[in-house]
């Protein structure tokens, strides 16, 4: 169980966490989902024990992160953004290493790895600095779990990869999932948040809501409808320009609406719509993704 | 302790991957071999020179002639007394004063014997060797076509001026020594350490069982073996190749050296302490300690003849230190007695800098 | 409607006939044909290493093809290089504007390289700032500016010399989702005012933004046509489910 209580960092003005406290049990897959600037490098970096907050606890399966930091550095497998490998070592010689380090070797926890090394096996004696963005990321993944930690902590594992090798690697941490390591990952790709156990929505060093992706539309407390009409551009236009307009956003081929009055409709935003010669209209009542929220929940926050 | 010789043996493979070991490990020997071997021996021409002639008759009148015709000299100036010369040499113009005795016509043929003296500016040791040579040479070869006078010109060399050594080589041998150990030890570890925090895997380290401690005797390790390496190639090239000689102890020589490394590297260590990026270090060890190490030491330019301020600024500067142990040693043959001066300034300050480095590294991100 | 500097006598932005690119032994871009109408919102998908930012480079006259028929802005790429940099724009999410100088020194900056008269770059600073929200903040250092604001401000700068085409090189990197959008409504607005846009994304949903999307794999181009009529073909509901299915 990884429990934060309160945290609060400051760099010189900049508030990086204010307030931020949480729960994971063990052997989740917890996700801390937010853009750039949102505080989880900050926050992962707190829990791992390589940084001290100003305020708050942080406790790591029972060991404080400032005072049995030791502890915690030993059952941890950490990959810090931008996938720190050794460019110039191969990737046998990376793996070698990272194992050495923690008193293992390669064949005493292969069991743990080999479903991620298999996929870059064929590789091993190439260097790192000569590998794809998607199979870097896989060798980090490795030589964060070779001395097979309690908990693994992955900040932005996915950024700058494409989607399929995103897709492949969220499959592979469900495997670790299957044997026993809690896993605390952070992104800013929202619909990785479905892939999680439990979310936490992080922005500008707060969190804004937990819960498990599949509950956390509740409270949204608006209509939220999907629309779309030949053209985009006037369609957000025309909704900006409506009266009672709450939020006007872009998805995609359609844009998401909600609106300031109860009584809101399909219909009533159809003939809105067509009144101002709208082809091809198409309106629907949705339920809230995790994107909608997050934006719903920024917007709180602002006002 | 596995995991330590685990860090260690990554360090070796970074090093030995890193072009720029491939270039100083190889390129440094050569370009010595170049620099001080060869080019500094150059042909002189028109050099200028000046001559105090006592006598003024025909045969000094001849010599002069025949000196002044060989291709290798131009007169600067005639002077007429000795207290011109300091005057002359100080300007800097001259490389060489031919001085006649008085009288040297008859003294040639009736006492068979006349002397010049053949003064050169010794700050520049390999050209004055060289004028010296060719004066000679001119010398000899009026003897040998004047042959009915039967007597001889006994010339006397004589330095002056701003240097006692005489082989430029036994100059540079120490100084470029305690340069390339500056080098290495300094300014590649220095790189290292910030090479990692730049790649993002220093977080990872910290966050491994590995101590702080480990991790810096790791990067340090491999860059002292070469400094090693290098210091004893120096130094061997130095003496069968460019016979400068050891005349000391050539374990209190590798005594001090070894001091030295160590305080360079802690040089480093402290410098990768304030750098976030490799070429900020490369920049902060160029600037801040090769430059003061050339500068500042007596390697290339002496001590004695800088302002006061810069010299008192010397005090501060290892090298200087360094330097002086090196040369006593290699040049006096001086012994551990003689130089203890030197030796507890250098523990002392490699003991500050290992303080300072040590308090400064640190084991969380901030 | 804005005064676009467009070549007269062509009619399509980008015009690509079998692109090759060759780095020694390897393809980075293998017979590459499409075309791009002007005031397209074109989107270039593909996995890093596919070939887009070869590609790219190409047609901003950063680097020269194998061989092919290229033209932009009308303009051929391997005569007209320099021509056809004065006609476009160019953002990126790794660089675009200076840290450690002001909004305002950086809109002199790009827009008098650009040729912009000092009368123009200050009519069209004004302009610029009231549109992304910043008026009255040009002496603000690009730093001290949350990431979101500075994406939405390199974009406007990138523009400011109102080229033809404009190449967006993932710009949305790492952005708030609010921001996001309100970045692409930027990039509406100047597709509305006939700038064509030619963007880059990791973010498969801001390929459904886009007019036609292009997907690479290997070097080649292995899917061309509009978000919706990719999806109707390959009976996916999505971009990414697409993407998946097209790519391995």
């Amino acid at each position: 169980m990884i429990v934060a209580d309160k945290l609060e960092k400051k760099f010189g003005n900049i508030q990086a966490l204010r307030d931020v406290s949480f729960e994971i049990k063990d052997g989740e897959l917890y996700g801390f989902i937010g853009p750039d600037g949102a505080g989880k490098t900050t926050l992962f970096r707190i829990i791992t024990s390589l940084m001290i907050q100003d305020s708050g606890k942080a406790t790591v399966f029972g060991f404080d992160n400032v005072k049995d930091f030791r502890k915690i550095r030993n059952i941890t497998g950490y990959m810090p953004g931008r996938f720190s490998l050794y460019q110039d070592l191969s990737v046998e010689e990376n793996l070698g290493f990272f194992a050495s380090v923690f008193g293992t070797t390669i064949e005493e926890n292969y069991e743990i790895i080999k479903d991620v090394y298999i996929q870059i096996e064929p590789f091993k004696k190439r260097l790192a600095g000569q590998l794809s963005g998607g199979m870097k990321q896989k060798l980090a993944l490795c030589c964060s779990l070779i001395h097979y930690p309690k908990l693994l902590v992955l900040d932005e594992p996915t950024t700058g990869v494409d989607a399929v090798s995103r897709k492949e690697f969220w499959d592979l941490l469900k495997g670790l999932i299957a044997k026993g390591i809690t896993v605390l990952v952070s992104t800013p790709y929202m619909d990785e948040a479905n892939l999680c156990d439990k979310v936490s929505l992080i922005q500008n060093g707060t969190i804004l809501k937990t819960d498990h992706p599949g509950a956390i539309a509740k409270g949204f407390g608006k209509k939220l409808f999907d629309i779309s009409s030949d053209n985009i551009y006037q369609l957000i236009q025309d909704l900006k320009a409506n009266r009672n307009v709450d939020s006007v956003f872009p998805f995609g081929q359609s844009v998401h609406y909600t609106d300031k009055t109860e009584d809101v409709s399909e219909q009533k935003l159809k003939k809105f719509l067509n009144g101002k010669n709208h082809q091809d209209v198409r309106v629907k009542e949705i339920e809230p993704g995790i994107e909608d929220v997050f934006m719903k929940l920024m917007q709180m926050k602002e006002e | 302790m596995k995991r330590f010789l685990a860090f260690v043996s990554k360090e070796f493979k970074h090093m030995w991957r890193d072009p720029r070991t491939v270039v100083i490990l190889f390129g440094i020997p050569v370009t010595q071999l170049l620099i001080f071997g060869y080019v500094i021996s150059t042909e002189i021409k028109d050099a200028k020179i000046g001559i105090l002639d006592h006598s003024k008759d025909e045969v000094t009148l001849a010599i002069t002639n025949k000196i002044l015709s060989s291709g290798y000299f131009i007169l600067e100036k005639n002077l007429s007394s000795p207290d011109e010369i300091e005057e002359l040499f100080k300007k800097g113009n001259i490389k060489e004063v031919l001085v006649f005795e008085n009288q040297f016509a008859r003294k040639l043929v009736e006492e068979k014997r006349a002397h010049i003296q053949i003064l050169t500016d010794a700050s520049d040791p390999n050209t004055a060797t060289l004028l010296e040579n060719y004066t000679q040479g001119v010398l000899q070869n009026y003897i040998s076509e004047y042959n009915n006078i039967n007597g001889q010109i006994i010339s006397t060399p004589f330095r002056m001026y701003y240097n006692e050594e005489l082989n430029s080589s036994a100059m540079f041998v120490p100084g470029s020594i305690v340069l390339i150990l500056m080098l290495i030890s300094a300014m590649m570890t220095s790189i290292s350490i910030v090479r990692e925090k730049e790649l993002g895997t220093m977080e990872i380290l910290l966050v491994s069982p590995l101590r702080p401690i480990q991790i810096i005797l790791g990067k340090v390790i491999p860059y002292f073996s070469l400094s090693m390496i290098n210091m004893t190639v120096v130094l061997a090239m130095g003496y069968f190749v460019f016979d400068v000689p050891i005349r000391g102890s050539v374990v209190l020589l590798f005594f001090v050296g070894v001091l030295f490394i160590l305080l360079a590297l802690s040089l480093g260590i402290m410098i990768s302490t304030i750098a976030r990026t490799q070429q900020v270090a490369m920049i902060i060890s160029l600037m801040g300690l090769m430059l003061p190490t050339m500068l500042l030491s007596g390697f290339i330019f002496p001590l004695r003849n800088m302002p006061e301020v810069l010299q008192i600024l010397s005090l501060i500067m290892p090298p200087r230190w360094f330097l002086e142990a090196l040369r006593s040693i290699m040049l006096k043959g001086a012994n551990i007695v003689l130089v203890w001066k030197e030796i507890l300034i250098l523990t002392a300050m490699l003991l500050f800098f290992i303080g300072v480095s040590v308090k400064k590294f640190k084991i969380r991100i901030e | 409607m804005l005064n676009l500097d467009m070549s007269i006598s062509q009619d399509k932005a980008i015009s690509v006939k079998h692109m090759y690119k060759k780095f020694g032994n390897f393809t980075a871009n293998d017979d590459l044909n499409f075309e791009v109408d002007q005031g397209e919102i074109f989107g270039f998908l593909g996995a890093n290493g596919a070939g887009k930012t070869t590609a790219m480079k190409i047609l901003c006259g950063l680097s020269i093809p194998t061989s092919g028929e290229i033209k932009v802005a009308g303009l051929d790429i391997y005569t007209q290089t320099e021509k056809i940099k004065k006609k476009i724009g160019y953002m990126s999410q790794k660089f675009s504007l200076y840290e450690d100088l002001t909004i305002a020194e950086n809109i002199r900056f790009y827009a008098g390289i650009y040729g912009l008269s000092s009368n123009q770059i200050r009519e069209r600073r004004g302009e610029l700032l009231e549109k992304v929200g910043l008026a009255g903040k040009e002496k603000s250092l690009i730093a001290d500016l949350p990431l979101g604001w500075k994406q939405k401000l390199a974009f406007a700068v990138s523009i400011i010399h109102n080229p033809s085409i404009v190449f967006l090189d993932e710009p949305t990197g790492g952005v708030d989702p609010i921001t996001r959008r309100q970045f692409w409504n930027q990039i509406y607005e100047a597709a509305h005012q006939g700038i064509t846009v030619f963007v880059t994304t990791h973010y498969m949903d801001e390929a459904e933004y886009c007019d036609r999307v292009s997907i690479m794999d290997k070097g080649k181009i292995v899917a061309l046509d509009s978000p919706s009529a990719l999806k109707r073909e390959n009976n996916v509901n999505n971009i990414y489910d697409l993407f998946l299915k097209i790519v391995r």
